[in-house]
């Protein structure tokens, strides 16, 4: 646990003069957008290399309950690019990765953002647990056919859904071939902290009516800190990183992105489909569980069982009668 | 059609004026019927915006349901005014009088009802004019927008010139028996038209270029609605073919429509000597040629993914197969082969069996767009796996099924109240054009 937390802070201690620079990049970006919302009011501090900067408060000044604006979620943190690497030799359907999705992003336990699926690809090969967050695509379906702009690409690379703009048409469930998307269907039943003010990068408090999607914890990231479901899953299965960095960590081990990629044979799903997916898998081999325990983990949650109940590697597992 | 030879316009006004000047007490009750029926159709939009869409079928795989058929549906029903009446009216065709201002009103009606429904499948209603305010013009559902707006426009304007006319007849005929308001409706609507020879050449000019629109227009429009779905990557619908597909399908489904209604009106109106086995002969052989059209476009549409299938085509053909197998038939198979049978072969050729053929053709219709959407979102890329069971399986829920019904029992209710607003025959047509000019000069 201090081992990991020790790499974890390193990540963050790596990234924060860049995030001093960031921090005024963004300031100069959208300084037109802010000026709408936030107060100008510079503070000082001391960087990493020991110079004194001056940068707007709105800019540090980032808790819970005061989120990035609407238009300030429309910029990406400037220089960045986030990528996601999933390993799939790792995964063994824990879901803790869910549960804190859940949890941090205060959705309705009917609306996830986050599934793991089963996957086999051929009747010979093994079986395997898929994790799919939203893919964060470079050239977005759902951005593109969306008649309002209520979905966006930024310069991060995140894709997000601002719900005070969306009509609630689906057009970019439709358009998303990942299914990655999901919608409100009633109102959320979800106790949201008194006071949040509504952000895209946080995407609570949700409304009736709206689509929603894995937003890469943009509100954590715009505090330097890692998305929620790599650090929740005690198996490190999720690395996050930046490709511009060309740098990766699962909170515990940090990787240089390109040479993961290129020695465990990373690939994107479905890469024919031209939606350039930032999320990269590492192919399930060596792997360190059998397949079948992701059931036996919820062996007590038959709820959970039978969203698999339609895959081969279910009927095997219980017997075609169950 | 000696009709045309012996009628005048009084008398063609004088023959149909019952029509518009009262209601039996069994048009009365269907007129209740149709109105419950839109009722009940209220009562489940009402249920629908108080407890959100989860009262619906549709969840996060099947996203788009039956409301988006209706909406395929409805649209494609109105193809029967752009195409058979603004056709058949640049080609001069006589025999076609009869029906045109029936086939108008079923354009105009049916797409005031079509666009309802997708307003039903947006979530945020009250968000609505984002559309407006935000728009963008990269997203098909903004040509979608603009291509409805303009096609109800130009439709409404269609079937306006060719009312003009007849509002001025029923103006300038001082016995007809009916309510006060109407005839300040159609002294109003009527705007000071007296069929003066520059009046006449003008309207007929307008009526020449509208007739060419609404056939453009009315293709864009569905073309535009088929690239919606041809435009995303989901196995069914990234196809070519799509637009001219659904462009055949709607005309073959207006058609079936016209039909229906021809035959019905002639009933209820007694207008056997207006409304001949000819007409039905005629509608059932462009039905026929269309059917022939529609049935190759089917083929060659599910053969390449048969053939040739990726991974996911496999899927959604074995879902097509197995689980929609009887709905597949009825769309496909009986859908085409009925027409080409029973209007095909010059012996079962008659208005009983044409009609019927139309009802069938209508159900099959919408079985197919059916099918068009929901196998489609029940075949994603990523299995459907890791939502919950109950959230698995698609099917119609009351509140869909009666907006359903209240979709077509308003399109039934406004058709009837239409039909006793005008006579549902174009009057000015029904008198030969040589002959009144006589009249008038000869006045």
């Amino acid at each position: 646990m201090t081992a990991k937390n020790e790499s974890r802070r390193s990540f963050l201690k790596a990234g924060l003069s860049l995030s001093a620079g960031a921090a005024l990049g963004a300031a100069a970006l959208s300084g037109r957008a802010d000026s709408m919302d936030a107060p100008s009011e510079k503070i000082k501090l001391v960087t990493a290399d020991g110079r004194v900067i001056e940068v707007e408060k709105y800019d540090l000044s980032i808790d819970d309950r005061n989120p990035a604006s609407i238009e300030k979620s429309h910029y990406g943190l400037p220089g960045r690019k986030f990528v996601m690497v999933i390993d799939l030799a790792k995964c063994k359907n824990a879901r803790k990765c869910v549960e804190k999705c859940q949890e941090g992003h205060y959705l309705p336990e009917d609306h996830e953002w986050l599934n793991i699926y089963l996957l086999k690809d051929s009747p010979e090969s093994a079986p395997y647990w898929f994790p799919r967050p939203c893919f964060q695509c470079d050239n977005p379906l759902c951005v593109s056919v969306c008649p309002v702009g209520a979905t966006f690409k930024r310069t991060d690379g995140i894709v997000l859904v601002d719900t005070d703009r969306c009509i609630g048409c689906k057009f970019c469930m439709t358009g998303c071939p990942y299914s990655a998307r999901v919608f409100h269907w009633h109102e959320p039943e979800v106790e949201v902290p008194e006071g949040t003010v509504y952000s895209p990068e946080t995407a609570y408090p949700a409304e009736e009516g709206t689509v929603g999607k894995c937003v890469f914890c943009a509100d954590l990231l715009r505090k330097n800190e890692l998305p929620r479901c790599v650090v929740a899953c005690p198996e490190g299965v999720i690395y996050f990183g930046d490709l511009n960095e060309d740098t990766v960590t699962n909170g515990v081990e940090t990787m240089v992105f390109s040479e993961l990629i290129k020695n465990r044979s990373g690939y994107r799903y479905h890469e024919d489909l031209g939606t350039r997916p930032s999320v990269y898998y590492l192919p399930p081999v060596d792997r360190l569980y059998e397949v079948e325990e992701g059931f036996s983990l919820h062996a007590e949650n038959p709820e959970i069982l039978e969203r698999y109940k339609n895959t081969e590697t279910y009927k095997k597992y219980f017997g075609d009668g169950h | 059609m000696d009709i045309n030879n012996t009628l005048t316009i009084d008398g063609a006004i004088k023959e149909f004026a019952p029509q518009i000047e009262k209601t039996s007490p069994l048009g009365w009750s269907w007129i209740t019927f149709l109105s419950v029926l839109v009722l009940f159709g209220f009562y489940g939009l009402y249920t629908q915006i108080a407890e959100g869409h989860i009262v619906t079928g549709m969840r996060d795989n099947v996203v788009w349901g039956i409301y988006i058929v209706n909406f395929i549906f409805f649209m494609g029903v109105s193809y029967a005014g752009a195409l058979i009446s603004g056709t058949l009216h640049l080609f001069r065709s006589e025999w076609r009088k009869p029906v045109i201002r029936m086939a108008e009103w079923i354009t105009i009606i049916s797409l005031l009802i079509g666009p309802l429904y997708i307003l039903l499948c947006i979530g945020r209603l009250d968000k609505l004019h984002n559309i407006a305010l935000f728009g963008r013009i990269q997203s098909p559902i903004t040509w979608d927008v603009i291509a409805i707006s303009t096609d109800i426009v130009g439709c409404i304007i269609f079937l306006y010139m060719a009312l003009l006319r007849d509002f001025a007849h029923l103006r300038d005929y001082p016995e007809l028996k009916v309510p006060k308001w109407k005839k300040k409706l159609y002294y109003y609507f009527a705007l000071k038209y007296h069929d003066t020879p520059e009046q006449r050449k003008k309207l007929n000019r307008t009526v020449d270029i509208m007739a060419a629109m609404v056939i453009a227009i009315a293709i864009i429009v569905y073309s535009v609605l088929a690239w919606i779905f041809s435009v995303t990557l989901q196995p069914g619908w990234h196809s070519t073919i799509f637009g001219p597909y659904f462009v055949i399908a709607a005309v073959y489904s207006g058609t079936a429509v016209l039909i229906v209604s021809m035959y019905l009106f002639r009933k209820v109106y007694k207008l056997e000597h207006v409304i001949t086995e000819l007409h039905f002969k005629n509608m059932g052989i462009i039905l026929l040629v269309l059917g022939a059209f529609f049935g190759y476009f089917t083929f060659s549409e599910y053969l390449t993914k048969w053939y040739g299938s990726q991974k996911n085509d496999e899927l959604l053909i074995s879902i097509l197969f197995d689980k929609y197998y009887w709905e597949f038939v009825i769309s496909n198979y009986i859908g085409v082969l009925l027409p080409l049978i029973i209007i095909g072969i010059p012996k079962f050729r008659t208005i009983k069996s044409i009609t019927f053929t139309s009802l069938v053709v209508i159900l099959a219709l919408w079985l197919n767009r059916y099918l068009i959407v929901v196998p489609t979102l029940e075949s994603p890329y990523l299995p459907i796996q890791d939502s919950r069971s109950a959230w698995v399986d698609y099917g119609g829920t009351w509140v869909e099924w009666s907006l359903t019904l209240g979709g077509i029992a308003g399109f039934l209710l406004l058709f009837t109240l239409a039909s006793k607003l005008v006579p549902i025959v174009q009057l000015s047509a029904l008198v030969k054009k040589d002959k009144s000019e006589e009249n008038r000069k000869s006045e």
